[in-house]
Protein backbone atom coordinates (compact mmCIF):
# COMPACT_ATOMS: atom_id res chain seq x y z
CA UNK A 1 0.00 0.00 0.00
CA UNK A 2 1.49 3.18 -1.14
CA UNK A 3 1.80 6.54 1.20
CA UNK A 4 -1.41 8.64 1.23
CA UNK A 5 0.67 11.62 2.23
CA UNK A 6 2.83 11.38 -1.07
CA UNK A 7 -0.37 11.91 -3.43
CA UNK A 8 -1.08 15.33 -4.62
CA UNK A 9 -4.00 15.69 -2.43
CA UNK A 10 -3.98 14.51 1.57
CA UNK A 11 -6.53 15.28 3.87
CA UNK A 12 -6.25 13.68 6.98
CA UNK A 13 -7.95 13.74 10.60
CA UNK A 14 -9.67 16.72 9.42
CA UNK A 15 -12.61 18.29 11.66
CA UNK A 16 -14.12 21.71 11.38
CA UNK A 17 -16.73 23.41 13.08
CA UNK A 18 -18.66 26.38 13.12
CA UNK A 19 -19.57 27.21 16.76
CA UNK A 20 -21.44 24.37 18.38
CA UNK A 21 -21.71 23.13 15.05
CA UNK A 22 -19.49 20.05 13.88
CA UNK A 23 -19.55 19.44 10.30
CA UNK A 24 -16.68 17.68 9.22
CA UNK A 25 -15.95 14.59 11.62
CA UNK A 26 -12.47 12.92 11.02
CA UNK A 27 -12.36 13.07 7.29
CA UNK A 28 -9.82 11.01 5.87
CA UNK A 29 -8.84 11.47 2.24
CA UNK A 30 -6.28 11.23 -0.37
CA UNK A 31 -5.91 11.85 -4.35
CA UNK A 32 -3.51 10.72 -6.99
CA UNK A 33 -2.52 12.99 -9.63
CA UNK A 34 -4.96 12.90 -12.82
CA UNK A 35 -7.89 11.19 -11.33
CA UNK A 36 -11.40 12.53 -11.99
CA UNK A 37 -12.91 12.18 -8.37
CA UNK A 38 -16.78 12.96 -8.18
CA UNK A 39 -18.33 13.87 -4.17
CA UNK A 40 -21.69 13.74 -3.76
CA UNK A 41 -23.89 13.67 -0.01
CA UNK A 42 -26.64 15.14 1.02
CA UNK A 43 -27.40 18.68 1.07
CA UNK A 44 -25.49 20.49 3.73
CA UNK A 45 -23.24 17.37 4.74
CA UNK A 46 -20.33 20.07 3.97
CA UNK A 47 -19.23 19.54 0.39
CA UNK A 48 -18.25 22.99 -0.42
CA UNK A 49 -16.55 23.44 3.55
CA UNK A 50 -14.51 20.95 2.49
CA UNK A 51 -14.00 22.73 -0.54
CA UNK A 52 -13.13 26.14 1.35
CA UNK A 53 -10.72 24.37 3.02
CA UNK A 54 -8.98 22.41 0.43
CA UNK A 55 -8.95 26.03 -1.12
CA UNK A 56 -7.47 27.47 2.03
CA UNK A 57 -9.91 30.62 2.29
CA UNK A 58 -10.49 28.69 5.60
CA UNK A 59 -8.79 26.67 7.85
CA UNK A 60 -9.70 23.45 9.48
CA UNK A 61 -10.00 23.41 13.41
CA UNK A 62 -7.84 20.46 13.57
CA UNK A 63 -6.29 18.07 11.32
CA UNK A 64 -3.59 18.47 7.82
CA UNK A 65 -4.47 19.21 4.18
CA UNK A 66 -1.82 19.11 2.02
CA UNK A 67 -0.59 19.99 -1.47
CA UNK A 68 1.51 18.23 -3.17
CA UNK A 69 3.09 17.69 0.33
CA UNK A 70 2.73 20.95 1.22
CA UNK A 71 0.43 22.75 3.34
CA UNK A 72 -2.60 24.18 1.73
CA UNK A 73 -1.86 28.16 3.24
CA UNK A 74 -3.61 30.25 1.60
CA UNK A 75 -5.48 30.37 -1.86
CA UNK A 76 -3.05 30.81 -4.42
CA UNK A 77 -2.74 29.17 -8.43
CA UNK A 78 -1.98 25.98 -7.50
CA UNK A 79 -5.45 25.30 -6.84
CA UNK A 80 -7.81 25.98 -9.69
CA UNK A 81 -11.83 26.59 -8.65
CA UNK A 82 -14.95 26.61 -10.54
CA UNK A 83 -18.47 27.91 -9.22
CA UNK A 84 -21.77 26.88 -9.73
CA UNK A 85 -22.98 30.94 -9.32
CA UNK A 86 -20.91 34.41 -9.55
CA UNK A 87 -18.31 32.88 -11.46
CA UNK A 88 -17.49 35.03 -14.03
CA UNK A 89 -16.60 39.01 -13.48
CA UNK A 90 -19.58 40.75 -14.79
CA UNK A 91 -17.05 44.05 -15.95
CA UNK A 92 -14.77 41.87 -17.88
CA UNK A 93 -15.17 40.32 -21.49
CA UNK A 94 -14.86 36.52 -21.63
CA UNK A 95 -11.23 36.85 -23.10
CA UNK A 96 -10.45 39.31 -19.97
CA UNK A 97 -11.60 36.94 -17.33
CA UNK A 98 -9.62 33.93 -19.24
CA UNK A 99 -6.91 36.16 -19.42
CA UNK A 100 -6.75 38.00 -16.11
CA UNK A 101 -5.03 35.34 -14.17
CA UNK A 102 -2.09 35.58 -16.48
CA UNK A 103 -2.22 39.73 -16.69
CA UNK A 104 -2.10 40.29 -13.38
CA UNK A 105 1.19 38.64 -13.26
CA UNK A 106 2.48 40.78 -15.85
CA UNK A 107 4.55 44.12 -15.45
CA UNK A 108 2.62 47.16 -16.39
CA UNK A 109 6.05 47.84 -18.73
CA UNK A 110 5.66 44.93 -20.12
CA UNK A 111 5.76 44.81 -24.07
CA UNK A 112 3.43 44.73 -26.79
CA UNK A 113 4.57 41.19 -28.41
CA UNK A 114 4.09 39.72 -24.27
CA UNK A 115 0.73 41.09 -24.13
CA UNK A 116 -0.42 39.79 -27.86
CA UNK A 117 1.07 36.14 -27.50
CA UNK A 118 -1.27 36.29 -23.92
CA UNK A 119 -4.35 37.59 -25.92
CA UNK A 120 -3.51 34.99 -28.57
CA UNK A 121 -3.08 31.80 -25.88
CA UNK A 122 -6.25 33.43 -24.31
CA UNK A 123 -8.16 33.02 -28.05
CA UNK A 124 -6.89 29.35 -28.71
CA UNK A 125 -8.37 27.72 -25.09
CA UNK A 126 -11.67 29.94 -25.79
CA UNK A 127 -11.60 28.14 -28.86
CA UNK A 128 -10.96 24.90 -27.37
CA UNK A 129 -13.79 25.53 -25.27
CA UNK A 130 -16.17 26.47 -28.58
CA UNK A 131 -16.72 29.84 -27.28
CA UNK A 132 -14.70 32.17 -29.52
CA UNK A 133 -17.28 33.60 -31.17
CA UNK A 134 -18.28 35.24 -27.74
CA UNK A 135 -14.55 36.69 -27.08
CA UNK A 136 -15.52 40.23 -26.59
CA UNK A 137 -19.04 39.60 -24.90
CA UNK A 138 -19.54 40.48 -21.83
CA UNK A 139 -21.13 37.49 -19.11
CA UNK A 140 -24.20 38.99 -19.07
CA UNK A 141 -24.68 38.21 -22.80
CA UNK A 142 -23.42 34.59 -22.46
CA UNK A 143 -25.99 31.88 -21.86
CA UNK A 144 -25.08 29.39 -18.57
CA UNK A 145 -23.16 26.88 -20.83
CA UNK A 146 -21.11 29.23 -22.07
CA UNK A 147 -20.55 31.20 -19.08
CA UNK A 148 -19.36 27.94 -17.16
CA UNK A 149 -16.69 26.78 -19.94
CA UNK A 150 -15.42 30.98 -19.83
CA UNK A 151 -14.76 29.68 -15.92
CA UNK A 152 -13.65 26.65 -16.91
CA UNK A 153 -10.99 28.21 -19.55
CA UNK A 154 -10.04 31.07 -17.18
CA UNK A 155 -8.95 28.09 -14.56
CA UNK A 156 -7.28 26.13 -16.90
CA UNK A 157 -5.27 28.57 -18.03
CA UNK A 158 -3.42 28.89 -14.81
CA UNK A 159 -2.72 25.04 -15.31
CA UNK A 160 -3.79 24.32 -11.49
CA UNK A 161 -2.23 20.96 -9.60
CA UNK A 162 -6.18 20.39 -9.10
CA UNK A 163 -9.26 22.00 -9.96
CA UNK A 164 -11.83 21.78 -7.82
CA UNK A 165 -15.63 22.29 -9.15
CA UNK A 166 -18.69 22.90 -6.78
CA UNK A 167 -21.64 21.65 -9.12
CA UNK A 168 -20.42 23.81 -12.41
CA UNK A 169 -23.15 22.06 -13.95
CA UNK A 170 -26.31 22.91 -11.21
CA UNK A 171 -27.89 25.46 -13.11
CA UNK A 172 -27.85 23.94 -16.40
CA UNK A 173 -30.49 22.44 -18.75
CA UNK A 174 -29.99 18.56 -19.06
CA UNK A 175 -29.02 19.31 -22.71
CA UNK A 176 -26.02 21.45 -22.26
CA UNK A 177 -25.26 19.39 -18.97
CA UNK A 178 -24.50 16.33 -20.78
CA UNK A 179 -22.55 17.95 -23.63
CA UNK A 180 -20.60 19.56 -20.94
CA UNK A 181 -19.89 16.45 -19.01
CA UNK A 182 -18.41 14.82 -22.39
CA UNK A 183 -16.98 18.04 -23.02
CA UNK A 184 -15.11 17.84 -19.09
CA UNK A 185 -13.88 14.41 -19.85
CA UNK A 186 -12.52 15.01 -22.93
CA UNK A 187 -10.68 17.80 -21.48
CA UNK A 188 -9.54 15.74 -18.54
CA UNK A 189 -8.07 13.47 -20.99
CA UNK A 190 -6.59 15.47 -23.34
CA UNK A 191 -4.81 17.66 -20.19
CA UNK A 192 -4.02 14.94 -17.61
CA UNK A 193 -5.97 17.05 -15.17
CA UNK A 194 -6.31 16.23 -11.38
CA UNK A 195 -10.11 17.08 -10.64
CA UNK A 196 -12.45 17.40 -7.44
CA UNK A 197 -15.74 17.26 -8.77
CA UNK A 198 -19.05 17.82 -6.64
CA UNK A 199 -22.41 17.19 -7.72
CA UNK A 200 -26.10 16.53 -6.73
CA UNK A 201 -26.74 14.35 -9.62
CA UNK A 202 -25.67 11.11 -8.86
CA UNK A 203 -26.01 10.02 -12.67
CA UNK A 204 -23.61 12.69 -13.69
CA UNK A 205 -21.17 11.84 -10.24
CA UNK A 206 -20.81 7.79 -11.50
CA UNK A 207 -20.82 8.85 -15.27
CA UNK A 208 -17.83 11.43 -14.77
CA UNK A 209 -15.54 9.87 -12.29
CA UNK A 210 -12.49 7.46 -12.10
CA UNK A 211 -13.60 7.24 -8.74
CA UNK A 212 -16.22 8.25 -6.66
CA UNK A 213 -16.89 9.84 -2.85
CA UNK A 214 -20.11 10.26 -0.62
CA UNK A 215 -19.72 12.35 1.77
CA UNK A 216 -22.43 12.20 4.63
CA UNK A 217 -23.67 12.33 8.22
CA UNK A 218 -25.80 8.86 8.01
CA UNK A 219 -23.90 6.79 9.45
CA UNK A 220 -23.65 4.95 13.47
CA UNK A 221 -20.28 4.64 15.42
CA UNK A 222 -19.75 4.03 19.28
CA UNK A 223 -19.94 7.77 20.66
CA UNK A 224 -23.74 7.13 21.66
CA UNK A 225 -26.60 8.39 20.32
CA UNK A 226 -26.14 11.97 21.94
CA UNK A 227 -22.53 12.74 20.79
CA UNK A 228 -22.04 15.56 17.92
CA UNK A 229 -21.53 14.60 14.96
CA UNK A 230 -20.03 15.72 11.37
CA UNK A 231 -19.88 14.28 8.22
CA UNK A 232 -17.79 11.48 6.82
CA UNK A 233 -16.58 9.58 3.77
CA UNK A 234 -18.59 7.26 3.70
CA UNK A 235 -17.73 5.76 0.67
CA UNK A 236 -15.36 5.90 -1.76
CA UNK A 237 -14.85 3.32 -5.07
CA UNK A 238 -13.42 3.44 -8.18
CA UNK A 239 -15.57 3.69 -11.39
CA UNK A 240 -15.31 2.28 -14.90
CA UNK A 241 -14.17 4.87 -17.59
CA UNK A 242 -17.14 5.92 -19.27
CA UNK A 243 -17.06 5.93 -22.69
CA UNK A 244 -19.82 7.20 -24.38
CA UNK A 245 -23.19 8.25 -22.81
CA UNK A 246 -24.96 5.17 -23.72
CA UNK A 247 -23.28 3.81 -20.42
CA UNK A 248 -25.96 5.87 -18.47
CA UNK A 249 -28.79 3.02 -19.28
CA UNK A 250 -26.73 0.43 -18.39
CA UNK A 251 -28.10 -2.17 -15.52
CA UNK A 252 -24.88 -2.01 -13.66
CA UNK A 253 -24.85 2.15 -14.07
CA UNK A 254 -28.25 2.27 -12.42
CA UNK A 255 -27.67 -0.58 -10.07
CA UNK A 256 -23.82 1.81 -8.66
CA UNK A 257 -26.34 4.98 -8.84
CA UNK A 258 -28.92 3.10 -6.59
CA UNK A 259 -26.35 1.73 -4.28
CA UNK A 260 -24.81 5.00 -3.61
CA UNK A 261 -28.31 6.46 -2.88
CA UNK A 262 -28.70 4.19 -0.48
CA UNK A 263 -25.77 4.54 1.50
CA UNK A 264 -25.14 8.00 1.01
CA UNK A 265 -28.68 9.80 1.36
CA UNK A 266 -30.81 7.33 3.32
CA UNK A 267 -31.15 8.38 7.23
CA UNK A 268 -32.56 5.36 7.76
CA UNK A 269 -29.85 3.24 6.35
CA UNK A 270 -26.53 3.60 8.28
CA UNK A 271 -23.84 1.60 7.99
CA UNK A 272 -21.31 1.37 11.04
CA UNK A 273 -17.96 3.05 10.71
CA UNK A 274 -15.86 0.00 10.55
CA UNK A 275 -18.22 -1.21 7.95
CA UNK A 276 -18.22 1.66 5.18
CA UNK A 277 -17.46 0.89 1.22
CA UNK A 278 -13.64 1.90 0.83
CA UNK A 279 -12.84 0.16 -1.79
CA UNK A 280 -10.66 2.04 -3.00
CA UNK A 281 -6.86 1.39 -3.34
CA UNK A 282 -6.20 5.17 -2.33
CA UNK A 283 -8.46 5.04 0.57
CA UNK A 284 -7.96 5.37 3.79
CA UNK A 285 -9.44 5.75 7.62
CA UNK A 286 -8.08 6.78 11.21
CA UNK A 287 -11.05 5.85 13.64
CA UNK A 288 -10.55 7.11 17.22
CA UNK A 289 -11.47 3.91 19.92
CA UNK A 290 -14.64 5.74 20.70
CA UNK A 291 -15.64 5.68 17.09
CA UNK A 292 -14.78 1.76 16.71
CA UNK A 293 -17.00 0.45 19.33
CA UNK A 294 -20.52 -0.82 18.45
CA UNK B 1 -67.87 42.61 -31.39
CA UNK B 2 -64.99 41.14 -29.61
CA UNK B 3 -62.53 43.18 -31.90
CA UNK B 4 -63.92 46.53 -30.46
CA UNK B 5 -63.77 45.55 -27.56
CA UNK B 6 -60.20 44.69 -27.17
CA UNK B 7 -59.51 48.06 -29.34
CA UNK B 8 -60.29 50.04 -26.14
CA UNK B 9 -57.59 52.33 -25.49
CA UNK B 10 -55.99 50.67 -22.01
CA UNK B 11 -57.35 52.95 -19.46
CA UNK B 12 -55.42 54.76 -16.44
CA UNK B 13 -52.40 56.26 -18.27
CA UNK B 14 -52.26 53.61 -20.54
CA UNK B 15 -50.93 51.05 -18.18
CA UNK B 16 -50.21 48.10 -20.20
CA UNK B 17 -49.31 50.23 -23.21
CA UNK B 18 -46.65 52.62 -24.11
CA UNK B 19 -47.99 55.75 -24.56
CA UNK B 20 -46.90 56.66 -28.37
CA UNK B 21 -47.12 60.37 -27.82
CA UNK B 22 -44.48 60.55 -24.84
CA UNK B 23 -42.42 63.45 -25.87
CA UNK B 24 -45.44 65.62 -26.34
CA UNK B 25 -46.82 63.97 -22.94
CA UNK B 26 -43.46 64.56 -21.30
CA UNK B 27 -43.70 68.65 -22.53
CA UNK B 28 -47.22 68.86 -21.28
CA UNK B 29 -46.41 70.37 -17.96
CA UNK B 30 -43.42 72.33 -18.40
CA UNK B 31 -45.68 73.94 -21.62
CA UNK B 32 -48.06 74.68 -18.90
CA UNK B 33 -46.17 76.05 -16.18
CA UNK B 34 -44.56 78.30 -18.65
CA UNK B 35 -47.51 79.40 -20.25
CA UNK B 36 -48.99 80.04 -16.58
CA UNK B 37 -46.07 82.04 -16.18
CA UNK B 38 -46.25 83.99 -18.55
CA UNK B 39 -50.21 85.30 -18.87
CA UNK B 40 -49.94 85.38 -15.32
CA UNK B 41 -46.44 88.15 -15.59
CA UNK B 42 -48.08 89.47 -18.44
CA UNK B 43 -51.04 90.08 -16.47
CA UNK B 44 -49.38 91.66 -13.36
CA UNK B 45 -46.99 93.73 -15.82
CA UNK B 46 -49.85 95.29 -17.29
CA UNK B 47 -51.65 96.51 -14.22
CA UNK B 48 -48.11 97.86 -12.74
CA UNK B 49 -45.50 97.89 -14.68
CA UNK B 50 -42.95 98.43 -12.17
CA UNK B 51 -44.05 95.34 -10.84
CA UNK B 52 -40.52 93.20 -9.54
CA UNK B 53 -42.56 90.07 -8.56
CA UNK B 54 -42.42 88.40 -12.16
CA UNK B 55 -40.80 89.88 -14.85
CA UNK B 56 -41.23 89.02 -18.10
CA UNK B 57 -39.17 87.30 -20.75
CA UNK B 58 -37.54 90.23 -21.72
CA UNK B 59 -36.73 92.01 -18.67
CA UNK B 60 -35.11 88.43 -17.55
CA UNK B 61 -33.15 89.06 -20.51
CA UNK B 62 -31.90 92.23 -20.49
CA UNK B 63 -30.99 91.75 -16.84
CA UNK B 64 -28.89 88.89 -17.38
CA UNK B 65 -27.54 90.20 -20.69
CA UNK B 66 -25.92 93.02 -18.25
CA UNK B 67 -24.62 90.47 -15.45
CA UNK B 68 -23.57 88.20 -18.12
CA UNK B 69 -21.28 90.73 -20.12
CA UNK B 70 -19.18 93.19 -19.36
CA UNK B 71 -18.29 95.24 -22.90
CA UNK B 72 -14.60 95.65 -23.48
CA UNK B 73 -12.84 98.39 -25.32
CA UNK B 74 -10.78 97.51 -28.49
CA UNK B 75 -7.32 98.39 -27.50
CA UNK B 76 -5.49 100.78 -29.78
CA UNK B 77 -3.93 98.80 -32.88
CA UNK B 78 -6.21 95.89 -32.38
CA UNK B 79 -8.33 95.65 -35.90
CA UNK B 80 -10.50 92.61 -37.51
CA UNK B 81 -12.58 89.75 -36.65
CA UNK B 82 -10.66 88.11 -34.23
CA UNK B 83 -9.83 90.72 -31.76
CA UNK B 84 -13.13 91.75 -31.67
CA UNK B 85 -14.18 87.83 -30.64
CA UNK B 86 -11.58 87.73 -28.58
CA UNK B 87 -12.91 91.20 -26.51
CA UNK B 88 -16.02 89.52 -26.44
CA UNK B 89 -14.64 86.47 -24.76
CA UNK B 90 -13.37 88.45 -22.72
CA UNK B 91 -16.39 90.22 -22.02
CA UNK B 92 -18.29 87.06 -20.92
CA UNK B 93 -15.44 85.61 -18.73
CA UNK B 94 -14.96 88.51 -16.72
CA UNK B 95 -18.98 88.82 -16.52
CA UNK B 96 -20.37 88.77 -12.57
CA UNK B 97 -22.25 86.06 -13.89
CA UNK B 98 -19.83 84.08 -15.32
CA UNK B 99 -17.49 84.79 -12.27
CA UNK B 100 -20.53 83.17 -9.82
CA UNK B 101 -21.30 80.00 -12.34
CA UNK B 102 -17.84 79.59 -11.99
CA UNK B 103 -16.91 79.27 -8.20
CA UNK B 104 -19.86 77.78 -7.88
CA UNK B 105 -18.93 74.51 -10.19
CA UNK B 106 -15.42 74.34 -8.89
CA UNK B 107 -16.70 74.68 -5.01
CA UNK B 108 -18.91 71.62 -6.14
CA UNK B 109 -16.43 70.04 -7.97
CA UNK B 110 -13.19 69.82 -5.06
CA UNK B 111 -16.19 69.06 -2.39
CA UNK B 112 -17.76 66.38 -4.29
CA UNK B 113 -14.79 65.47 -6.41
CA UNK B 114 -12.94 65.32 -2.83
CA UNK B 115 -15.30 63.07 -0.91
CA UNK B 116 -16.18 60.34 -3.99
CA UNK B 117 -11.76 59.73 -3.52
CA UNK B 118 -12.34 60.04 -0.27
CA UNK B 119 -15.31 57.40 0.33
CA UNK B 120 -14.18 55.24 -2.50
CA UNK B 121 -11.02 54.51 -0.76
CA UNK B 122 -12.64 54.16 2.50
CA UNK B 123 -15.49 52.34 1.26
CA UNK B 124 -13.68 49.82 -0.94
CA UNK B 125 -11.67 48.90 2.08
CA UNK B 126 -13.59 48.98 4.64
CA UNK B 127 -16.04 46.34 2.29
CA UNK B 128 -12.77 43.96 1.59
CA UNK B 129 -10.30 43.99 4.54
CA UNK B 130 -12.33 43.00 8.04
CA UNK B 131 -9.98 44.86 10.24
CA UNK B 132 -10.15 47.90 8.41
CA UNK B 133 -13.66 47.90 8.27
CA UNK B 134 -14.00 47.13 12.07
CA UNK B 135 -12.02 50.40 12.47
CA UNK B 136 -13.86 52.04 10.15
CA UNK B 137 -17.83 50.83 9.69
CA UNK B 138 -19.01 51.93 13.93
CA UNK B 139 -17.12 55.64 13.62
CA UNK B 140 -18.46 56.59 9.72
CA UNK B 141 -21.84 55.33 11.13
CA UNK B 142 -21.97 57.57 14.05
CA UNK B 143 -20.76 60.23 12.39
CA UNK B 144 -23.27 60.31 9.32
CA UNK B 145 -26.07 61.02 12.37
CA UNK B 146 -24.53 64.46 12.72
CA UNK B 147 -26.54 66.70 10.71
CA UNK B 148 -23.68 68.37 8.03
CA UNK B 149 -25.02 71.96 7.99
CA UNK B 150 -24.82 72.18 11.81
CA UNK B 151 -21.23 71.39 11.40
CA UNK B 152 -21.02 74.77 9.14
CA UNK B 153 -20.14 77.28 11.94
CA UNK B 154 -18.18 75.42 13.00
CA UNK B 155 -15.92 74.67 9.86
CA UNK B 156 -15.94 79.11 9.54
CA UNK B 157 -14.61 79.06 13.14
CA UNK B 158 -12.00 76.93 12.36
CA UNK B 159 -11.00 77.06 8.46
CA UNK B 160 -12.44 81.12 8.33
CA UNK B 161 -14.96 82.41 6.04
CA UNK B 162 -12.98 81.59 2.59
CA UNK B 163 -13.11 79.42 -0.13
CA UNK B 164 -11.83 76.12 2.35
CA UNK B 165 -15.04 76.08 4.78
CA UNK B 166 -17.39 75.69 1.45
CA UNK B 167 -15.50 72.81 -0.11
CA UNK B 168 -15.44 70.98 3.15
CA UNK B 169 -18.72 71.42 3.70
CA UNK B 170 -19.40 70.03 0.72
CA UNK B 171 -17.11 67.54 1.23
CA UNK B 172 -18.61 66.19 4.87
CA UNK B 173 -22.10 66.45 3.55
CA UNK B 174 -21.18 64.08 1.18
CA UNK B 175 -18.36 61.65 2.37
CA UNK B 176 -20.63 59.61 4.68
CA UNK B 177 -23.26 58.80 1.97
CA UNK B 178 -20.55 58.04 -0.78
CA UNK B 179 -18.06 55.37 2.12
CA UNK B 180 -21.12 53.90 3.01
CA UNK B 181 -23.18 53.21 -0.11
CA UNK B 182 -19.20 51.87 -1.51
CA UNK B 183 -18.90 49.91 1.58
CA UNK B 184 -22.54 48.13 0.65
CA UNK B 185 -21.63 47.83 -3.34
CA UNK B 186 -18.03 46.30 -2.36
CA UNK B 187 -19.65 43.62 0.68
CA UNK B 188 -22.08 42.37 -2.20
CA UNK B 189 -19.42 42.01 -4.00
CA UNK B 190 -19.66 37.79 -3.82
CA UNK B 191 -16.93 36.11 -1.84
CA UNK B 192 -16.19 33.68 -4.74
CA UNK B 193 -15.08 36.39 -6.82
CA UNK B 194 -12.25 37.19 -4.50
CA UNK B 195 -11.41 33.43 -3.54
CA UNK B 196 -11.48 33.24 -7.79
CA UNK B 197 -9.11 36.33 -8.15
CA UNK B 198 -6.78 34.60 -5.83
CA UNK B 199 -6.69 31.02 -7.17
CA UNK B 200 -5.89 33.59 -10.12
CA UNK B 201 -2.58 33.95 -8.25
CA UNK B 202 -3.85 37.78 -7.30
CA UNK B 203 -2.68 39.73 -4.57
CA UNK B 204 -4.35 41.11 -2.09
CA UNK B 205 -3.98 44.70 -3.15
CA UNK B 206 -4.72 43.16 -6.74
CA UNK B 207 -8.23 42.26 -5.25
CA UNK B 208 -9.41 45.18 -4.21
CA UNK B 209 -7.37 47.63 -6.70
CA UNK B 210 -7.51 45.49 -9.93
CA UNK B 211 -10.67 43.27 -9.37
CA UNK B 212 -13.21 44.84 -6.99
CA UNK B 213 -12.28 48.65 -7.82
CA UNK B 214 -13.21 48.43 -11.32
CA UNK B 215 -16.67 46.96 -10.41
CA UNK B 216 -17.98 49.68 -8.05
CA UNK B 217 -16.06 52.57 -10.59
CA UNK B 218 -19.95 52.55 -12.11
CA UNK B 219 -21.91 53.12 -8.91
CA UNK B 220 -19.52 55.65 -7.95
CA UNK B 221 -20.41 57.81 -10.76
CA UNK B 222 -24.27 57.28 -10.11
CA UNK B 223 -23.72 57.96 -6.35
CA UNK B 224 -21.95 61.36 -7.50
CA UNK B 225 -25.32 62.14 -9.43
CA UNK B 226 -26.95 61.09 -6.29
CA UNK B 227 -25.35 63.55 -4.07
CA UNK B 228 -25.45 66.23 -6.76
CA UNK B 229 -28.56 67.71 -5.09
CA UNK B 230 -27.48 67.87 -1.47
CA UNK B 231 -24.42 68.83 -2.70
CA UNK B 232 -25.87 72.20 -4.21
CA UNK B 233 -28.05 72.33 -0.84
CA UNK B 234 -24.37 72.73 0.72
CA UNK B 235 -23.39 74.56 -1.34
CA UNK B 236 -26.08 77.53 -1.23
CA UNK B 237 -26.36 77.26 2.39
CA UNK B 238 -22.47 77.94 2.85
CA UNK B 239 -22.47 80.99 0.18
CA UNK B 240 -25.34 82.34 1.45
CA UNK B 241 -23.41 82.38 4.46
CA UNK B 242 -19.98 84.26 3.83
CA UNK B 243 -19.17 84.35 0.28
CA UNK B 244 -18.25 87.42 -2.69
CA UNK B 245 -19.20 85.58 -5.09
CA UNK B 246 -21.50 82.92 -6.47
CA UNK B 247 -24.76 81.37 -7.82
CA UNK B 248 -25.74 80.64 -4.23
CA UNK B 249 -24.57 84.06 -2.96
CA UNK B 250 -25.81 86.35 -5.88
CA UNK B 251 -29.36 85.19 -4.98
CA UNK B 252 -29.75 85.80 -1.54
CA UNK B 253 -28.09 89.48 -2.53
CA UNK B 254 -30.72 90.12 -4.55
CA UNK B 255 -33.34 88.32 -2.77
CA UNK B 256 -33.56 91.54 -0.35
CA UNK B 257 -34.17 94.25 -3.40
CA UNK B 258 -36.75 91.41 -4.39
CA UNK B 259 -35.01 90.96 -8.06
CA UNK B 260 -36.71 88.07 -9.48
CA UNK B 261 -35.10 89.04 -12.76
CA UNK B 262 -31.92 87.60 -11.25
CA UNK B 263 -33.21 85.00 -9.25
CA UNK B 264 -35.33 83.29 -11.83
CA UNK B 265 -32.73 82.86 -14.09
CA UNK B 266 -29.75 81.81 -11.32
CA UNK B 267 -32.30 79.10 -10.56
CA UNK B 268 -32.98 77.95 -14.73
CA UNK B 269 -28.70 78.37 -14.70
CA UNK B 270 -28.61 75.71 -11.97
CA UNK B 271 -30.77 73.56 -12.70
CA UNK B 272 -29.14 73.19 -16.02
CA UNK B 273 -26.28 72.82 -14.40
CA UNK B 274 -27.52 69.73 -12.09
CA UNK B 275 -28.93 68.36 -15.09
CA UNK B 276 -25.96 68.85 -17.44
CA UNK B 277 -23.66 67.40 -14.67
CA UNK B 278 -26.03 63.79 -14.32
CA UNK B 279 -26.15 63.69 -18.85
CA UNK B 280 -22.54 63.83 -18.59
CA UNK B 281 -22.23 60.71 -15.74
CA UNK B 282 -24.50 58.74 -17.52
CA UNK B 283 -23.23 59.12 -20.14
CA UNK B 284 -20.00 58.06 -19.16
CA UNK B 285 -20.95 55.28 -17.23
CA UNK B 286 -22.65 54.06 -20.88
CA UNK B 287 -19.36 54.45 -22.66
CA UNK B 288 -16.65 53.44 -19.91
CA UNK B 289 -18.91 50.63 -18.37
CA UNK B 290 -20.96 48.99 -20.84
CA UNK B 291 -21.77 45.69 -18.85
CA UNK B 292 -23.39 48.31 -15.83
CA UNK B 293 -26.78 47.67 -15.23
CA UNK B 294 -28.01 49.80 -12.50
CA UNK B 295 -30.23 48.25 -10.53
CA UNK B 296 -30.40 50.78 -7.44
CA UNK B 297 -31.58 54.73 -7.62
N1 LIG C 1 -19.73 30.22 7.97
C1 LIG C 1 -20.55 29.31 8.49
N2 LIG C 1 -21.03 29.48 9.74
C2 LIG C 1 -21.84 28.57 10.30
N3 LIG C 1 -22.26 27.45 9.69
C3 LIG C 1 -21.83 27.22 8.42
C4 LIG C 1 -20.96 28.14 7.77
N4 LIG C 1 -20.70 27.65 6.56
C5 LIG C 1 -21.37 26.49 6.46
N5 LIG C 1 -22.05 26.22 7.57
C6 LIG C 1 -22.87 25.05 7.83
O1 LIG C 1 -22.11 23.93 7.43
C7 LIG C 1 -22.93 22.97 6.82
C8 LIG C 1 -22.32 22.55 5.50
O2 LIG C 1 -22.43 23.59 4.55
P1 LIG C 1 -21.92 23.42 3.06
O3 LIG C 1 -22.22 24.63 2.34
O4 LIG C 1 -20.51 22.95 3.10
O5 LIG C 1 -22.83 22.22 2.57
P2 LIG C 1 -22.87 21.55 1.13
O6 LIG C 1 -22.62 20.12 1.32
O7 LIG C 1 -22.00 22.28 0.19
O8 LIG C 1 -24.39 21.76 0.76
P3 LIG C 1 -25.02 21.93 -0.68
O9 LIG C 1 -25.04 20.57 -1.28
O10 LIG C 1 -26.40 22.41 -0.37
O11 LIG C 1 -24.18 22.90 -1.44
C9 LIG C 1 -24.31 23.57 6.68
O12 LIG C 1 -25.14 23.00 7.66
C10 LIG C 1 -24.10 25.03 6.97
O13 LIG C 1 -25.20 25.52 7.68
MG1 LIG D 1 -22.32 23.42 -1.57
Amino acid sequence: MNDPKKNLLYIGDVYKEYGQKLVLDNVDLSIREGELCTLVGPSGCGKSTLFRLILGEEQPTSGDILVDGRAAGFPDASRGIVYQKYSLYPNLTALDNVLLGKRLALWPWASYARREALRREGMAILERMHVQDHANNYPSALSGGQQQRVAIARALIMRPRILLMDEPFGALDPGAREYLQVFLLDLWQEMKMTILFVTHDLEEAVFLGTRVFILSQHYSDGRGATARRGSKIVFDQALPRALTTDVKRTAEFGELVSHIREDGFNPNHRRHVTEFNLRHQDSFQTLRDEELAK
Amino acid sequence: MEGLRMRRSPFLFGLHAKPRLRPVLGSLLFIVLISTYLWASNARLRENENDKFMPSLRQMAEVMYVLSYSPQELQDGETGVVAKAGRIFHGVMSSKFFGDAVASVRRISLGVGGAALVGLLIGLNAGIFPGFRAIMMPFLTTLSYVPPLAVLPILLIVFGVDEFSKVMLIFLGTVLVISCDIFYTTEKIPREQITTALTLGASSLQVAYRVILPQVMPRLLVLLTVCLGSAWLFLISAEMIAASEGLGYRIFLVQRQNKMSIIIPYILCMTFLAFLMTRLMHKVIAWKYPWYNDDKS
